[in-house]
């Protein structure tokens, strides 16, 4: 269990910033995340309220008439909260943590036992929830399980998921990195941890001290067609989220910072209305939440 | 049929008519039997709740019952810790009330959560820092205890207690009785407030947040206060249906009447203090959030009727019932002062949960509404016809009432 992980990260702190003056919403880092993170796709995938989406796109509006309506998309990951995330401090059977060294809040599907306690804690509705089977076939490879089955079955679930034939084609398209996750546990954005291993091991077999800014990159970031999100250490000088934090600083801002979560994904907009969507009204200051 | 079950000198309805009474429970346990069956084939998408409403009507059910449930540990602790010697009328009943309470809830736990299996993980990688982890342990801890002063009632009953070794120790488990009265009342104390802590907790959603009271927050001690209040008011509504089923005395005047009083202080306690809570955080929390009081009460079907309710009218009226001793005398008066306390505790329980879920924290984000399915229902129903069935039979064969006989001679 991790001793601590409750205070600000110090050393290695991963983040992102994304500015959304660049931002088109046109969804890439979405789909993205969900081929990456092995998501499971529902036949409703309107339904928003039980669908998956690690990363989800809000889409927001000035209020004002035409012509003076203006429209903005807010890309929604997991915040990596770095000052007590709510999640972490409430889940029983510590299926979440908060990394010591690089602050990425993790989740442990195969500890988690569905209590959803932190959903409910999370203002940032960035936990998910598997309310379906999600894949009803895995194929395995042949030397997986030495005499074992060469097929591992799920039982299916009438409303979600895909099915047959179709199921098999999706199986063989998972992302063998990254472990699907069952039906009753809750899922997040994990920063693509996965690939932060591989950076490590890549690292560690390359003979280097500090892992490069590009070997370990989100899915997302890489997907965005307009490079409106980078990814890096926070602290790192020579990081580009770092410079950008600094260039753009009156650009600059968290979601719901008011709250005092602190945040590790930072936004950047020039627009005053965007800015001021980000968090309620009240005229208080940051981080006071008692 | 069944006459020798029955405890010696106390008249009983007919077993036709008694097993006919058994119908509706167990038809609601079936509706609930079939329920549970297809949450746990299919899975929680049985349900309506979702992302934006990760809690739904169970868990306003589980805290409703745990809180009504509570007049088992404050009788006990009355009764046998306080030494209210009179109250040990009306101490069976309690205890069978809350044995039903606490049982439903954990039966209702272990299907809300999405994993049942690993329901035992809670222990085995329990994270000290969460307030669910202590209301486990507590719960589970206190469900054994309920079962330990329970047992002594059930070993009463005529045939089990021809047995000697049963009759021994069913003695022997009255003597030191107060050893698991005090340990009952220690674990409800936590677990009670541990649930109220569970919601104080949650920083980051404004609805819930309240001020820390050294490490707890200041809802730890509002649910404990308010099961204490209102379980006793549970306790006395349940003997007062069972006599006029009954169409007999059960329970003594002076045990109703000093539960009532104990509980209406209690609940005049709680309900200043609930209104002292309620100040501070709309200019504590729900402040610094960023957020005004309108904020809460502006969307959808939760406006501003659910603090009236809660703290008003299901509130400070029973209070003021209940301390009232013309009130108290009066058998209508004090059942409508216990029913509204009751209401006045479940709809709090109600708004923590559901509220707290329902009110959008991001500027940009929207407000879903909720309802239950007829799974949903029927797993939450299923408590009511489960409580039916243990509290009929335990009335029928076991000597729950110790006065019965000398009330009604």
């Amino acid at each position: 269990m991790s001793s601590g992980g409750h205070g600000p990260t110090e050393g290695i702190k991963y983040g992102m910033v994304i500015d959304l003056d660049k931002c088109t919403g046109c969804g890439t880092c979405s789909v993205a995340c969900m081929t990456e993170n092995n998501i499971y796709v529902l036949e409703d995938e309107s339904d928003k309220l039980k669908s998956i989406t690690w990363l989800r796109i809000y889409r927001i509006e000035n209020g004002k008439p035409f012509p003076d309506t203006r429209v903005a998309y807010i890309p929604r990951p997991c915040m990596h909260c770095d000052h007590h995330p709510p999640c972490v401090s409430v889940c029983p059977p510590t299926a979440t943590t908060k990394d010591e060294v690089g602050g990425i809040v993790s989740q442990i599907p195969t500890r988690c036992i569905g209590c959803r306690y932190c959903i409910a804690a999370c203002p940032y509705h960035a936990r998910y929830f598997n309310w379906y089977d999600p894949w009803p076939t895995y194929q395995l490879p042949e030397k997986a399980v030495p005499g074992g089955p060469k097929e591992l079955h799920f039982s299916l679930s009438p409303a979600g998921g895909a099915s047959g034939s179709e199921a098999k084609q999706m199986a063989q398209a998972l992302n063998p990195d990254v472990a699907p996750r069952m039906r009753g546990t809750v899922e997040k954005c994990t920063f693509c941890h996965h690939r932060l291993m591989a950076a490590k091991n890549r690292t560690y077999a390359e003979g280097k001290e500090e892992i490069p800014e590009a070997y370990y990159q989100t899915a997302c970031v890489q997907a965005c067609p307009a490079g409106a999100i980078a990814f890096g250490d926070l602290n790192n000088t020579h990081h580009r989220v770092h410079q950008l934090l600094k260039e753009r600083k009156d650009h600059a801002f968290r979601l719901l910072e008011k709250l005092g979560t602190q945040p590790k994904v930072y936004y950047l907009s020039s627009q005053d209305w965007v800015r001021e969507k980000a968090d309620n009204f009240l005229d208080v200051p940051k981080g006071t939440a008692y | 049929m069944d006459s020798g079950l029955i405890p010696d000198k106390v008249h009983r309805t007919s077993a036709p008519v008694f097993y006919l009474w058994q119908i509706p429970w167990l038809a609601l346990l079936g509706w609930g039997g079939l329920s549970a069956a297809a949450c746990l084939f299919y899975g929680l998408n049985q349900t309506n709740m979702n992302d934006a409403f990760a809690f739904g009507v169970w868990i306003v059910f589980d805290l409703a019952v745990i809180a009504l449930g509570a007049g088992a540990f404050f009788t006990g602790f009355l009764t046998y810790i306080v030494g209210k010697k009179e109250l040990k009328s009306i101490i069976n009943l309690a205890v069978i009330i809350g044995f039903i309470c606490y049982s439903g809830a954990v039966g209702m736990l272990g299907l809300d959560i999405g994993q049942p299996i690993r329901g035992w993980f809670i222990f085995w990688h329990a994270n000290v820092h969460s307030m669910l982890t202590e209301v486990s342990f507590c719960i589970t801890c206190y469900l054994m205890v309920l079962t330990i002063e329970y047992l002594p009632n059930i070993l009463e009953n005529r045939q089990i207690n021809r047995v000697p070794e049963f009759h021994w120790f069913a003695h022997n488990l009255h003597e030191i009785m107060f050893v698991f009265a005090a340990t009952g009342a220690f674990l409800s104390f936590f677990h009670q407030g541990s649930l109220g802590g569970m919601f104080g907790v949650m920083y980051a959603r404004p609805y819930a947040a309240r001020y820390m009271f050294a490490i707890w927050p200041t809802t730890f001690f509002l649910f404990i206060l308010s099961a204490m209040a209102s379980g006793p008011c549970l306790t006395l509504i349940i003997a007062t249906l069972l006599e006029k089923i009954g169409r007999k005395r059960l329970v003594k005047d002076e045990a109703k009447r000093l539960l009532a009083k104990i509980a209406g202080r209690l609940l005049m306690v709680y309900i200043v203090l609930k209104i002292i809570d309620t100040i501070a955080w709309i200019y504590g929390p729900a402040h610094s959030s960023g957020l005004k009081i309108g904020d809460f009460f502006r969307d959808g079907p939760y406006g501003w009727w659910t603090l009236i309710a809660e703290i008003g009218i299901f509130g400070v009226i029973p209070a003021i019932i209940l301390n009232v001793q013309k009130a108290r005398e009066h058998e209508g008066w004090l059942m409508l002062g216990c029913a509204m306390n009751c209401v006045g505790i479940v709809l709090n329980r109600f708004v923590m949960v559901i509220l707290t879920l329902a009110i959008p924290v991001m500027p940009f984000d929207k407000f879903v509404s909720y309802l239950p399915t007829w799974q949903e229902w029927g797993i939450a129903l299923a408590v009511f016809g489960y409580g039916g069935l243990v509290l009929s039979l335990s009335y029928r064969y076991l000597p729950v009432f110790p006065h019965e006989r000398e009330l009604n001679s």
